[in-house]
């Protein structure tokens, strides 16, 4: 009777909400990255992966595009591209 | 593919907050400083809405969605539960709600709360104005702003009143903690929360969100605008313990407060106007000087 009322812990997963990107994506050149963390930490899709430096990465089925982890990075190691240019 | 390192958020991906949502990067980083062994409960409000689409949850902790009044009443009863259970010293409450359901629907709940002592940490995510429901005001709405029903014009400016001080109010109610945080600086925002959870009793802390959608900027522009209202002075980042003032953010040089007001739409109607600035600026001030800010 009550299914429906209790929601599963962190079920939200299988909405993948990578599909509203609409103009840019942010590319991780993985070049000067420090490991600093400051880009996982400021996701608000909780989207970026990575423990050591040049290992950050987010996970293009949930990134939104929004563009925070491209303005924390100390290094300037995350560009905002074009949806429309290549992987 | 998902590895690991996703799981070990407590609040997950495949929500539906806008992108760029400040209120789901300071729900997320209060959740991680809180640690599993945490019960949440949650005010109606764009948290609520976007956080559990039916029949889905980004929640990885137990998580009870109250009314929008009673979210602190709620987790009164939580406490009271665990406190009955012998289970207190294990798991931490954390009772949230927005600047809407915080400052003026809640607020009755929420000082029954303090004033019985219940060991909770009540969270206000203020993103200054009723966003779910399509930006109405709140009495958190900051002087000047633009929202549905402060809307400027030839006898308006936007919002005529100023924004309630809500951190002294609860502080006022002498708990062992009341503070003010902002998603611009998360280091310091998750060390607030540890502190708060380290302690027994009430405690309040009000979290400035920018919203993307009802403060009419660029999604990117979140963290800047967060860290522009703090080093402006107009958003103070307080400490207060048992009613006393005991630390502030201290900000050298503040910025002047055009900086803040220019990237936002909420405020195009009054950036060009330098006797409207000027009165933002004068209570830019006021905090600086009354907090020593400098």
């Amino acid at each position: 009777m009550f299914s429906i009322l209790v929601a599963k812990a962190g079920s939200s997963k299988d909405n993948k909400t990578g599909s509203w990107r609409s103009v840019k994506r942010p590319k991780f050149l993985q070049k000067d990255c420090i490991g600093c963390g400051l880009c996982k930490l400021i996701c608000p899709e909780a989207c970026i992966e990575g423990e050591e430096k040049n290992t950050y990465r987010p996970d293009y089925d949930y990134c939104k595009g929004c563009g925070l982890c491209a303005y924390i990075c100390p290094k300037k190691d995350i560009e905002m591209i074009l949806e429309t240019e290549e992987k | 593919m998902l590895s690991k390192h996703f799981s070990e958020h407590n609040f997950v991906s495949g929500h539906t907050a806008c992108a760029g949502c400040g209120q789901a990067l300071a729900a997320r980083l209060v959740v991680d400083a809180a640690g599993k062994n945490t019960i949440a409960t949650n005010a109606t409000g764009c948290l609520e809405v976007f956080s559990t689409k039916a029949p889905q949850s980004s929640w990885n902790i137990p998580w009870i969605h109250s009314l929008f009044e009673n979210s602190a009443a709620v987790g009164s009863g939580v406490e009271s539960a665990l406190r009955y259970l012998g289970k207190i010293d294990k798991v931490r409450v954390i009772s949230q709600g927005g600047d809407g359901g915080t400052s003026d629907i809640g607020l009755q709940a929420l000082s029954g709360m303090l004033e019985r002592g219940h060991d909770v940490l009540y969270v206000c995510y203020d993103n200054e104005a009723y966003m779910n429901t399509g930006i109405q005001r709140s009495s958190l709405t900051p002087f000047s702003a633009n929202t549905t029903t402060s809307p400027p014009g030839k006898v308006s400016t936007g919002n005529p009143k100023l924004k309630k001080p809500l951190v002294e109010i609860c502080s006022a109610h002498h708990i062992p903690y009341s503070a003010s945080a902002s998603v611009g600086y998360p280091q310091d925002l998750q060390r607030k929360v540890k502190k708060a959870l380290s302690i027994r009793g009430p405690k309040f802390l009000q979290i400035h969100c920018p919203c993307p959608l009802g403060w009419r900027y660029e999604p990117g522009l979140t963290l800047e605008i967060a860290r522009l209202a703090v080093g402006s002075g107009l958003y103070p980042l307080i400490e207060y313990e048992y009613g006393k003032l005991t630390k502030v953010f201290k900000i050298p040089k503040p910025k002047p407060v055009e900086e803040y007001l220019k990237l936002q739409g909420r405020f195009r109607h009054i950036v060009n106007s330098q006797e409207e600035v000027a009165k933002i600026q004068k209570i830019a001030d006021k905090n600086i000087d009354y907090y020593q800010l400098k």
